[in-house]
């Protein structure tokens, strides 16, 4: 069943220029939908919504981390002290 | 009652009706609420915020529910100390200790969990929840409480278990992750997509952020309806930081002080310092870390308000600093022992903080400085264990008066 997650990427430097979610929405089966975004020399960062199914997300998330781009909930930290 | 006219996205300005909402449709932004000031303005005044209740309710037109259904335990109004002591120590002469460690469950929590409770009635729910390593857990157990709701709190299942009494104890449903501090917060963030509950941080967040602004307005009160020169604030989401100045801001352009012109400066410990990594970048975007620091009740690795943080550090003319860590449990002992309070590690980490800045030349000897004290010290009375070395002598006076000797006599 496809469902929809609202997700953060944080890119280090050494990623900035990776095409990582054109990677992603092509080594997956998730459609990115990119809605705010910075992108600077030292870091960059990209809010989107990931579409398809929750183990194709789950999978592909798996990925971009394994790559090294931080993925955070839009929402930041929740738990707290 | 409430003078809420909806919400805005603080990104794009879209706005929203009044619902459990905390981020915009459209750019995934955060949500913010928005007033009318100009019917506020028409029945606020010292007078009507002098003649309502010595908790934070008195402010209830600045808040965004209707007061008269209020989840109160009492929360708020804490005292304003004048800190001679530690002024001294410091070399200023107008500091001020606001102390916010003597709320219902201890901590500045009781302020923003006392709103989201309310607001979570008002909009039917009947389960409030949060994820929390300690001050918010036991906070929203307390008011769940109070209302008569269910009470879900997710903790990491590595929190030790003194941390969770003061949270079990009001009857709340305690649910241990396994798992990362990352895994958790995510399975929270779709805990709140899924369940119609009201999660107090993630949907009711807009809402429950709100009622730090009390901690401004009860200090321009208590000061005599003026903003301080300086305030010096602990940060972890940054959301305290930036709700406090929105306070001083609301009252100043209510016209109930003049204008609000308070450096804020902004406190974090080095294992846990984002928001000040990127002040020192003079950056406004945070990069997120992992945390590893002795407060815990400041370890937000990826904090929501950042960005907003750091513009009310520029806004403002504040300094953002990092103390070091074993500079914590100084800033604690410092504050008991000079003022009498006992704080936790958040605390400790302000007095650092505000100890470098007096270091530091920032603040002129006369200016009428706050130091915000969030929580108490009962909490995480581990972390100061060493302090605790009683002279231990038999039931009889030779053997008191020996050990007194040995420990230095009357000089001791």
């Amino acid at each position: 069943m496809a469902n929809k997650k609202r997700i953060r990427f944080t890119f280090p430097q050494q990623l900035i220029t990776e095409p990582v979610i054109y990677d992603l929405g092509h080594k997956f089966k998730v459609v990115t939908n990119i809605r705010r975004a910075e992108v600077r020399e030292d870091m960059g960062w990209v809010v989107l919504e990931l579409e398809g199914t929750e183990e194709e997300i789950e999978r592909g998330l798996k990925w971009v981390t394994s790559m090294g781009v931080r993925v955070d909930p839009v929402s930041a930290d929740v738990i707290e002290g | 009652m409430s003078h809420v006219t909806g919400l805005r996205c603080r990104e794009c300005g879209r706005e929203y009706p009044i619902e459990p909402l905390n981020v915009c449709d459209f750019c995934f932004g955060p949500l913010e609420v928005s007033y009318d000031y100009d019917a506020i303005a028409h029945v606020i005044s010292r007078e009507s915020i002098a003649k309502g209740p010595l908790t934070m309710w008195r402010y209830e037109d600045l808040l965004p529910v209707d007061g008269a259904n209020a989840v109160d335990i009492a929360t708020g109004f804490t005292p304003l100390i004048k800190a001679k002591n530690l002024g001294r120590v410091l070399g200023l002469d107008n500091l001020y200790i606001k102390n916010d460690s003597v709320n219902p469950s201890y901590s500045f929590k009781d302020r923003v969990v006392s709103v989201a409770a309310t607001k979570a009635l008002e909009f039917g729910f009947d389960t409030l929840a949060c994820a929390s390593t300690g001050n918010l857990a036991g906070a929203v157990a307390a008011h769940g409480a109070k209302a008569g709701m269910k009470v879900f709190v997710f903790i990491p299942a590595d929190l030790e278990e003194g941390k969770i009494i003061g949270t079990a104890i009001y009857g709340a449903k305690l649910v241990a992750a396994k798992g990362s501090y990352d895994d958790v917060n995510r399975l929270c963030s779709e805990l709140a997509d899924t369940y119609r509950w009201a999660f107090v941080n993630i949907n009711m967040r807009p809402y429950y952020s709100e009622g730090s602004k009390t901690l401004g307005y009860e200090v321009a009160e208590q000061l005599g309806w003026r903003a301080p020169d300086h305030a010096i604030v602990p940060a972890a989401s940054g959301s305290l930081f930036t709700k406090i100045w929105k306070g001083l801001k609301e009252l100043s352009d209510l016209g109930l002080i003049g204008q609000a012109h308070t450096k804020m400066h902004l406190i974090q410990a080095q294992g846990c310092s984002p928001i000040v990594e990127a002040y020192r970048q003079n950056s406004l975007h945070v990069r997120p870390i992992k945390p590893n620091t002795i407060a815990k009740s400041l370890a937000i690795g990826n904090p929501a308000d950042g960005f907003y943080a750091l513009k009310t550090l520029k806004a403002t003319g504040g300094r953002a600093e990092a103390v070091p860590e074993e500079e914590v449990i100084e800033g604690i002992k410092l504050l008991a022992e000079t003022e009498g309070v006992f704080t936790e590690a958040a605390g400790g980490v302000t007095v650092a903080g505000l100890r470098q800045l007096a270091n530091l030349g920032v603040i002129e000897k006369n200016e009428v400085t706050v130091a915000y004290i969030t929580g108490n010290g009962l909490k995480t009375q581990e972390i100061v264990r060493h302090v605790a070395n009683p002279l231990i002598i038999e039931p009889n006076m030779e053997s008191f008066e020996a050990a007194f000797m040995a420990a230095g006599g009357p000089r001791s």
